[in-house]
């Protein structure tokens, strides 16, 4: 039987970025479909993705999984033949996963402060940032990836803010690299690998978008 | 395995606590706790070595190693006691529907029990309160689809999804109790009215739900320190 695997996605999200990738570590064949969250939300995304109404929704066999981590896990977990994201050693899978939902709880809005925000908040945002990429630097330590040898869970769930560091920097005036070299470092690493240069949007389109969305807010 | 080599750090009164607490004794796992003071004031410093990030409980420690997160310890305790009971479905679409589940009772459930009990008037409850009766709308559709006709979410025996919301019962009856007003009702949520009834008188569960007059003392001494921390900002 052959798999029928669908991509419900935005192309500017960091989330449906991390599903992308896990696909393509995985070499599955899919079918991507663009949302346009801006204007009009598809029936097939109301009908999957009912409780959120969000992107990434992914499809397999008629069957929706939503949320990026839990679809990364499931993709993992069923095509388990290759490149396994998530490590075997139940500890170290507990780490990943402890820091993928780092990831998740800090990433996100900090960085949407940096670009949406002035002033105190932004400040606030800021310095937020900057502490949470280096607790993660701190973490990789000297390992090539957060995964060891190669891209793992953690790497998966993080590098697709990488994209959206030209906007951070830009409208928040902030200089990662200088803060945390080794960060960089890991993220130029990462978006060598084929399955995730591939999967990944260049940060100037990034950039414009945010650029468009700021003046659709109205924030100058 | 002997007693000393798994430690959880926690509190009495945390439903997160509780589902460590259900997962180890599902697994029949003996373990030493070490409880938190009531207020968190001062924090031991086991916890704050432990969970450097957060410094929340609750935090299991298993070899000396600490692992954090409340549903991310019942997942690590599942992969390294596999030989017991399991508390994932065995089905990854089925793990994964339950995981979806577990993560939205996470980010919906609690936020508004805590704006209840923070707020000062009336008015200013009944938009949280609407989102718990949604909250639990969703939850009983769930559990329709998730227990496929058997007793929990989980199906014959309690799971992942059963610990993840059945923990929040004690702090939902206290919400109930103190503000006279009943969420999960019958007409409303006929399945998941039974299956509440079921999971706190679960072997795994019996006695870890604790009751509603202490936690009710409790969310008074709560609801200063919140609504202080409000004041404060």
């Amino acid at each position: 039987m052959t798999d029928e695997v669908i991509l419900l996605d935005f192309w500017p999200s960091p989330f449906g970025m991390r599903v992308r990738i896990a696909l393509a570590e995985k070499g599955i064949k899919y079918e991507y479909k663009e949302e346009d969250l801006i204007s009009n939300k598809s029936p097939l995304l109301l009908q999957m993705n009912p409780v959120h109404k969000k992107v990434p929704v992914l499809i397999h066999n008629g069957k929706p999984i939503a949320e990026s981590l839990i679809a990364v896990q499931y993709i993992d977990e069923v095509w388990n033949d290759k490149s396994p994201l998530l490590p075997s050693d139940p500890y170290q899978r507990s780490q990943a996963r402890f820091w993928a939902d780092y990831v998740d709880k800090k990433i996100y809005e900090v960085g949407k402060n940096l670009w949406m925000k002035k002033g105190e908040e932004q400040e606030a945002a800021k310095k937020e940032f900057i502490e949470v990429i280096k607790l993660l630097e701190q973490e990789l330590g000297d390992k090539t990836y957060f995964g060891g040898d190669k891209l793992g869970f953690v790497d998966v769930a993080l590098i697709p803010f990488y994209t959206w560091f030209k906007g951070y920097e830009t409208f928040g005036n902030i200089n990662v690299e200088k803060e945390s070299p080794k960060f960089i470092a890991w993220a130029k690493r990462c978006i060598k690998i084929e399955s995730v240069s591939k999967s990944l949007p260049d940060q100037d389109k990034i950039y414009d978008f945010i650029v468009e969305i700021r003046k659709k807010i109205g924030i100058e | 395995m002997a007693k000393s080599e798994v430690k959880l750090i926690g509190k009495w009164s945390s439903p997160y606590v509780a589902r460590v607490k259900i997962a180890l004794n599902i697994k029949s796992l003996e373990y030493e706790i070490f409880e938190e003071n009531e207020t968190f004031n001062p924090k031991s410093d086991l916890l704050v070595q432990s969970n450097p990030v957060y410094g929340k409980v609750p935090v299991l420690i298993h070899q000396d190693k600490p692992i954090c997160e409340s549903l991310i310890i019942v997942e690590y305790i599942d992969d390294t006691w596999s030989s017991s009971p399991s508390i994932l479905p065995s089905d990854s679409y089925d793990r994964s529907v339950a995981r979806f589940w577990a993560a939205y009772i996470d980010q919906k459930w609690f936020p508004p029990m805590q704006s209840i009990i923070t707020v000062e008037r009336e008015e200013e409850r009944k938009p949280y309160f609407e989102v718990m009766e949604e909250v639990v709308e969703k939850m009983e559709e769930a559990f329709v689809k998730c227990s496929k006709g058997k007793q929990f979410f989980g199906g014959d025996k309690i799971g992942y999804l059963d610990i993840a919301f059945g923990s929040f019962l004690g702090w939902l009856s206290v919400i109930e109790h103190d503000y006279e007003r009943k969420v999960l009702v019958e007409e409303k949520a006929p399945n998941l009215v039974k299956w509440a009834k079921r999971f706190v008188a679960d072997p795994a569960v019996k006695g870890l739900i604790p009751e509603t007059e202490r936690l009710v003392k409790l969310s008074k001494a709560l609801q200063i320190k919140w609504r202080d921390a409000i004041g404060k900002t």
